[in-house]
This record gives structure tokens, sequence and C-alpha cells, in this order.
């Protein structure tokens, strides 16, 4: 139990120990845990920054979708009151020809019995020329009565 | 643990001067120049063997995912670490830090060398070997713990120096912990008595400071020994009552296992101390009173 060499001899171990654990064991170890904190922080960071990123997008496709909700009722709208319009429309056209169409119609009617009225008229002046002519035979002379009888014609 | 089949030849103190002597190794004359060279083997082997294994692991160390290894190493670093970040406001890393771990494993390591069956590991391991009466443990030799204890009562100086210079090692001598005196004119009698009575300041400071640096090597490696010392002791005398016969085999390998349960919480407890103590004695050399 007598203090001799043996203290030199351990106390130099020790340096060499201590001197051996400084320089190779101490560093890596410390390296690699401060690396692995820090990725972990920013791991975390990370997550949180995306998370709050996908909040955002929550919103914004929110507001998206209310927009394009609105755009499509208006749209719907807008093409209801446009195929009402388009309805009104027609229907005035079709209305407008219809009465040109009947109004023509009746003119060509009119037309017609003007034209079957004129072709009688003539028939019955020559009919009643022919009967005159047969009645009266000798006195009447067509040219000179046909005055009157075209007016006769004309009153019919 | 220890279940001695005495030999017939062999006596109770016999046995026990058997087991606590070293094998010593003259390297020049002088009681002074012995080499005890089973503690020296045992602790550079296990200081090898230990901060090797370390090494090994902190060599290939990711950052990534740790192997179970590393992460039981990455346990004791953080454990370590964390003693030493609460004590010292500096930059432990270069080398507080690390001479913290390599005390706390190399004494750990030596201190566990207590839970081998001494009379096991001479009959079937050390004689094998040619090796008469050799300790295994090396924080039970008193150069051991005083070599590590005067190991950081040189760094104490050298970083007391270094922080304070030597002028300012040289004056915190002599004007702390009491403080120096003080050349002002007195305002009264009593302020006279002082003025005169005050370089006896000098003296206590420097009286109380050689005892602190004289008690500090001494309760720190003395601590370490006496506890490692006595744990052998105790064990040895377990031995000898199991060389009594029959009911001493039987009581004595009961008391050895308590014995040794119980040693499991010193051994880890007095690695622990000498740690913090080595810690707080460098950290007190950082700071300037």
């Amino acid at each position: 139990m007598n203090i001799n060499f043996t203290l030199i001899a351990q106390a130099i171990a020790f340096a060499v120990l201590i001197w051996f654990t400084v320089k190779f064991v101490w560093p890596p170890l410390l390296t690699a845990i401060e690396t692995r904190q820090k990725e972990i922080a920013d791991g975390l960071a990370a997550a949180q920054e995306g998370k709050s990123a996908l909040e955002v997008a929550a919103k914004k496709s929110e507001v998206t979708l209310n927009e394009a909700k609105q755009k499509a009722s208006e749209i719907i709208g807008q093409a209801e009151k446009r195929g009402s319009q388009i309805v009104e429309e027609a229907k005035g056209t079709a209305k407008t020809e219809g009465d040109r169409i009947l109004a023509g119609a009746k003119a060509e009617i009119d037309q017609e019995v003007n034209r079957a009225k004129e072709g009688l008229r003539s028939q019955v002046s020559a009919l009643a020329i022919a009967g005159a002519e047969k009645i009266l035979r000798k006195e009447i002379n067509a040219n000179a009565h046909s005055e009157m009888l075209a007016k006769l014609a004309a009153e019919l | 643990m220890a279940i001695e089949h005495a030999e017939q030849a062999l006596t109770p103190s016999s046995y026990i001067t058997d087991h606590l002597s070293f094998n010593t190794k003259p390297i020049g004359d002088g009681s002074f120049w012995v080499l005890n060279y089973d503690s020296f083997i045992m602790s550079v082997l296990l200081g090898v063997v230990v901060m090797g294994l370390i090494w090994r692991v902190a060599r290939s160390a990711t950052s990534g995912v740790p192997s179970k290894g590393q992460a039981f190493v990455e346990l004791i670093f953080s454990f370590v670490d964390e003693q030493v970040k609460n004590i010292f406001h500096g930059d432990r890393h270069r080398f507080i830090a690390p001479t913290a771990l390599t005390v706390f494993l190399w004494v750990l390591a030596m201190n566990a060398m207590d839970f081998l069956p001494v009379d096991v590991m001479h009959h079937f391991v050390y004689a094998p070997l040619g090796l008469e009466h050799w300790r295994s443990v090396p924080t039970s030799d008193i150069n051991t713990t005083f070599a590590l204890a005067l190991a950081v009562w040189f760094l104490m100086i050298y970083f007391s120096i270094k922080v304070k210079g030597l002028g300012g090692w040289i004056h915190e001598l002599f004007y702390a912990p009491f403080g120096g005196a003080k050349f002002f004119k007195p305002q009264s009698a009593m302020g006279y008595v002082g003025l005169l009575l005050s370089p006896l300041l000098f003296v206590a400071n420097f009286a109380f400071n050689i005892i602190e640096y004289v008690s500090k090597p001494l309760s720190h490696s003395l601590r370490l020994f006496g506890n490692m010392y006595a744990g052998e002791v105790i064990f040895l005398l377990i031995g000898l009552w199991a060389a009594t016969g029959l009911t001493g085999t039987i009581f004595g390998a009961i008391l050895g296992a308590g014995w040794s349960i119980f040693h499991i919480l010193i051994v880890a407890l007095q690695a622990f101390i000498f740690m913090m103590l080595t810690v707080v004695y460098l950290a007190m050399a950082h700071e300037s009173h």
C-alpha cells in the first residue's frame, strides 16, 4: 500500500486515455448527435411549415370553389335568361311571319276574287249582249250600244 | 461469490495478505521505483478495451438512425454531457466533457473488476496463466486512484493559470477567499487595528488555499480507494467464512451474492462521484474569485 512508480505509470496511462478520447472518441459522437438534433429540429420545422401551407391551400381551394360555384350559377342564370329571350324572339318572329303570310294569302284571295269577278263580268256582259242580240236582232247596233253595255257591265 | 477451498497451510491472515499484495517489479533503486504491474496492466487493458469499444462505435457514428450499440454509447455520452453542462459553463466539448467521459468509463470498468470472484479467478484464470496473487481491481490500489487525482490536480492548476494568468492565480492564492488588506485611511480606532491586522488575511488566505489544494487530491483519491479496497476486503472476509465448512460455504455464498449486488451500487456510484469531482474541480479552476 505504498506509493511507488505505479503512480506515474497510471498517470501517463490516464493522460493517454484522455488525449485519445478528446481526439478520437468525443468529436464524432458529438457531431453525430448534434447533426441528428439539427435534422430533427429541421424536420419538425418543415412539418409545421407543411401544415400551415396545407391550411392556406385548403382556404384557397375553398375560396376558388365558392367563386366557381358563383360563376356557374351566374352562367346558368344568364343562359336561362338568354333562352327565354330567344323563345320570346322566336315567338315574335313567328307571329310576324304568320301575320305576313296571312296578309299575303288574304291579298291573293282578294286578287283571285277580283279576277274571277272581272272574268264573270266580261262573260256576263258578253252573255247579255248575245241575249240582247238575239232579242233585238236587227234594231240593235252592237257598236252603237257597246258603251252602254260596258257601263252596265261595270255596274254588275 | 468467493468460495474458498482453503489449502491446509493457509491461515486467514496469509490468505488476506496474499490477496491484497501486488505483483511488483523494481525498476530502479529505492522503494519508490517499483511498479505494481498487475494494477498497471489491468488498468491499461481495461482502458484500451473500454475506450476502444467506444471508439469503434464513435468512428462509424451516424447522424441517421443509430444502431443499438451507438444508441447505448450515446446514452452514456448524453448522461456525461448533461452532468458537465450543469457544472461547467464554458466550451466543455474541447476538453472537460471528454475527460469526464474517460474518467467515468475507465473508473467504472476498473471498479467493476471487483465483481470477479477473487478465488475463482485465482484458481482458474490467473494461476493457469502463471500469475500468482494477481490483483484484479486497479482502483483498490492507492497508486491508481492517487494517479488519477493528481492528474486532475495538475489539470486544475493548469487551467487556473491558463484562465487567470500566473499573476491572477498567485493573486487568488493570497486574496481568496477572505479578501486582502485594503490600504485606506481608517476612520476610527478600530479601523487602525483592522489596518494593522489586515496583512494577516494574506496568511489566512494562503493557508486556506494550501489546505484546499492538499485536501482536494487526497479526498478525491482516498474516497475511491477506500470504497474499493473495503469492498475487496469484505469479499475476502466472506471468502474466509466460506472456507470454514459447509454452513460457512452456504452462508458465505448468500452473503457474497448479497454484497455483490450491493456492490453494483458502490461501483457505479464511486465512478460517478469520481467523475463529478473531476468536473467540479476543473470547473472551479475556470472561475475567478
